[in-house]
């Protein structure tokens, strides 16, 4: 086989941050080389070199043997690179055949054609095995959607090499068996291909090579056929782990409710949605993309206001019609989609992490204290581990999963009673997803009632307690968390078999 | 360490404010002395306290191009006050109730229109100015009070003129709100982010308010000092103040986009604008020119923000 791309001793800095020093890989062609390692290690950084969004400072990088320069993005493109980026970067205002075809659109007489636009866009999803209407705007879509228009889009220039960071991270099983079936195919013609994730489990489907940085340094590349998932974490985090999820060593059983859903509805978005929560208990919810899931938890904290139904919030009914009232009730929510919910990129890691409880950092002449809120920044910045020269950096700076760790942090301050988790490890490497893993399970037992989306089943599987199946905007059945497995939760799924609560 | 942070934050100004300096002084002997550099303070307070209150606005990713109006309205309100016989001080309060209104209604409309500031106040400036046009029959009131006159006109031990103090003091206030208080930070944070700000039990409404209510009053006083300096109030006062306002602010380091905003900039800001204009007239500088090279000056602010917003975003820390 012969090598497509080869990067030689990249070397970048940022103040305060060296992101690589002396990182090398080598791309063959028709093959799939993973990256792995820790939040922060500078993958995404590496990728962005070669995409020519940001140029090395030092290093070689060769394509089919020659070497080039790529200082922007133009030269990435030309030489055939096209980078899927881990933020989404799509226009909501247009439409997926715009988003896909910007730039790029037929014409007729000059003027964009956009009957031909749509049908050759909707060929060319198809030919991808992606069903959806080409005409639709972006911003009627799920993270889900977009991602695959995402996809779309960076192949649509017939690229040779494909850099993919994090593509699953808002996708859900079925649409990542999709991703892998249009991965194989590019491998098949020929095509090679960069593929992020901390998804250890998926690496091995679809992965030839693995290429694990640590830190910015390089560390090794074994072939995936050769190792294992205890190797190639060890190797990520420069030493053994045991075990992915931690023991939870305690019983919420005898606790009581704190928060009761009656057959909340809101029309279109969910139906009679009934459940219990009791203190410390962790109720995972599972269900697929547009099931709805996300939406009855904006439900509760008032974003999507039920039409009918009713909360109790330790006994007491409370009515919530936006977000302050939940917060106010106790109830924290940490959004899936950090870039459009969770954080103001433009503010400090400190902005971020008091801004939902800014009361805590005032002092007595009621203002901002600088001191507090160092404080409390630095914290959070110990107690998770998160990757930042100093609590004043811009969060647009940090990397995705660190990013994460801020938004996890802001939730956590406010010492809520009721604590929603909407895809809480989203882009989170191994090693911390064990330590927020082991804050979670620390709060549960100090008697916080914990709801849990995930998209990834065995993280439902091994955290929660009880898990409520969702599917079609409703709840299917509430399953005993060690009495079930994931093929059991797949059939009520796919089979939409409802059971009597 | 403070020193430090300063020369961060507005080093770029400052550099700018140096030269222009030592350029204008080697050019006109006329321009490095106390007087006159206390003159151009004093000429840059009226756009500078208007330019206060358009950083909230700017911050929040908002523009205010009614500020103009509202000053013109506020200097009507004050001379039709005085003539009224009312005493000096209610009527200044009054004048300043009227700035605040403006603001409100502003506020109110881009709310219940769901629309960008910069049309609503589109339509507000006609609708004030117009308002100003129908009261005063287009022609000015006379200003005698002497309290008034004085505050736009005297200078505190001879020497430092009242507008500067007034200046300084709410340069003080504004920045101390802004940078401070936990409206001035969740005003940042919505100017950043709105959604994320929504999810976090911000009331951003109450926050978009609250600023163009801010702006109002800010250009009411601002308004205020102007009839003084006028010995009159007249409809067609404070004309394209708004964009030398703008102007200041982003020369200043506040962010177009939203999501940054210093009070103490935007005070540089504005006497970067005031030394230019000053300087030119003492080199005689024939009135087109100085058009041309504001215009330019407005480019050059549009120039840092963009780079200013990238270094924010790429290199990190501000
Ligand atoms: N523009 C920037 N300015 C300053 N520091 C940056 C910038 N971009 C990245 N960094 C820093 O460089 C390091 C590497 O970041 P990078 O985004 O490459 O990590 P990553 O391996 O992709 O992590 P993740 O798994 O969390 O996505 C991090 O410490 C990050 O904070
Ligand atoms: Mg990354």
């Amino acid at each position: 086989m012969s090598i497509t791309l080869k990067m030689k001793n990249i070397r970048k800095q940022f103040p305060g941050v060296i992101a690589l020093d002396g990182v090398n890989i080598e791309l063959l062609k028709g093959s799939v080389l993973a990256l792995l390692g820790e939040n922060g290690a500078g993958k995404s950084t590496l990728m962005k070199i070669l995409a020519g969004v940001c140029p090395q400072d030092e290093g070689v990088i060769e394509i089919f043997g020659k070497e080039v320069k790529i200082d922007n993005v133009n030269v990435a493109k030309t030489n055939g690179i096209s980078i899927i980026f881990q933020e989404l970067s799509l226009s909501d205002n247009l439409t997926i055949a715009e988003n896909i075809y910007a730039n790029k659109e037929p014409t007729k007489y000059g003027l964009i054609d956009d009957k031909k636009l749509n049908e050759e866009c909707k060929n060319y999803l198809v030919s991808l095995g992606i069903e959806m209407d080409p005409k639709i705007l972006v911003s009627n879509l799920s993270i889900a959607q977009k991602q695959l228009v995402e996809i779309a889009k960076g192949l649509v220039t017939n690229p040779k090499i494909i850099i993919m960071d994090e593509p699953t991270s808002a996708l859900s099983n079925k649409e990542t068996e999709l991703l892998f079936n249009i991965i194989n195919k590019l491998k098949n013609e020929g095509k090679s291909i960069i593929y992020i994730s901390h998804r250890m489990e998926e690496l091995f489907k679809i992965a030839d090579f693995v290429t694990v940085l640590r830190d910015g340094k390089y560390i090794n590349t074994v072939k995936i056929s050769d190792t294992s998932v205890d190797e190639l974490i060890s190797m990520m985090v420069g030493r053994d782990m045991l075990e992915i999820y931690p023991k939870r060593d305690f019983n919420y059983q005898d606790n009581d409710v704190v928060l009761e859903l009656k057959n909340l509805t809101k029309k279109d978005y969910y139906h009679n949605i009934s459940l219990a929560l009791k203190k410390g208990e962790i109720l995972g919810m599972y269900g697929l993309m547009g099931s709805g899931r996300t939406e009855i938890v904006k439900g509760i904290f008032g974003i999507l206001k039920k039409d009918s139904g009713e909360i109790f919030i330790e006994n007491q009914k409370v009515e919530i019609n936006s977000s302050k009232d939940a917060i106010n009730c106790g109830i924290a929510f940490v959004t899936e989609n950090r870039k459009e919910e969770g954080l103001v990129l433009t503010s400090s890691v400190a902005e971020n992490i008091s801004s939902v409880r800014i009361e805590s950092i005032i002092n007595k002449f009621g203002f901002l204290s600088y001191q507090k809120e160092t404080n409390l920044a630095n914290h959070y910045i110990k107690k998770l581990n998160i990757k930042t020269p100093n609590f004043e950096q811009i969060v647009n700076n940090l990397s995705g999963g660190n990013q994460q760790k801020v938004v996890l942090s802001k939730w956590f301050e406010i010492k809520p009673k009721i604590l929603i988790l909407d895809e809480p490890t989203r882009g989170i490497d191994v090693g911390a997803k064990f330590e927020i893993y082991k804050f979670i399970n620390e709060l549960s037992k100090s008697g916080v009632g914990i709801i849990l989306i995930s998209s990834e089943l065995p993280e439902v599987l091994n955290m929660a307690d009880k898990i409520l199946v969702i599917n079609d905007k409703k709840v299917i059945t509430k399953l005993d968390a060690d009495k079930t497995n994931q093929e059991e939760i797949m059939t009520y799924i796919t089979n939409k078999k409802e059971v009597n609560l | 360490m403070i020193n430090n942070k300063i020369l961060k934050n507005y080093g770029g100004a400052l550099l700018a404010l140096s030269v222009l300096v030592v350029l204008f002084s080697i050019l006109s002997p006329y321009f490095f002395n106390v007087d006159n550099l206390l003159t151009i303070l004093s000429q840059v307070s009226i756009i500078a306290i208007m330019a206060f209150g358009m950083t909230y606005v700017l911050m929040l990713g908002q523009t205010d191009l009614s500020v103009g109006a509202i000053a013109a309205l506020s200097s009507l309100v004050l001379g039709v006050m005085l003539n009224l016989k009312v005493p000096t001080l209610l009527a200044i309060l009054i004048a300043i109730l009227s700035g605040l209104g403006a603001g409100l209604i502003n506020g109110i409309l881009g709310i219940k229109l769901n629309a960008p500031g910069f049309i609503i106040t589109v339509a507000t400036v006609g609708i004030f100015r117009g308002l100003v046009y129908t009261i005063t029959d287009s022609k000015p009131v006379v200003i005698e009070d002497t309290f008034i006159l004085a505050l736009g006109n005297s200078k505190l031990f001879n020497l430092i003129p009242y507008t500067v103090i007034v200046m300084l003091v709410l340069m003080h206030l504004a920045q101390i709100v802004l940078a401070k208080t936990r409206f001035g930070r969740n005003a940042k944070m919505m100017g950043g982010n709105k959604v994320a700000a929504e999810y976090v039990g911000i009331n951003t409404k109450s926050i978009y308010l609250k600023v163009f209510m801010i702006s109002g009053i800010m250009a009411a006083i601002s308004g205020i000092l102007l009839a003084s300096r006028l010995y009159s109030s007249q409809p067609n006062i404070a004309q394209g103040y708004e964009l030398d306002a703008i102007a200041s602010a982003v020369l200043g380091g506040t962010s177009l986009s939203g999501g940054y905003g210093s009070v103490i900039g935007t005070l540089l800001g504005s006497i970067v604008m005031g030394v230019i204009n000053n300087g030119m007239n003492l080199i005689r500088l024939p009135y087109y020119y100085q058009q041309i090279v504001k215009g330019i000056i407005i480019l050059i602010a549009v120039y840092l923000d963009i780079k200013n917003k990238k270094s924010i975003l790429s290199k990190g820390g501000k």
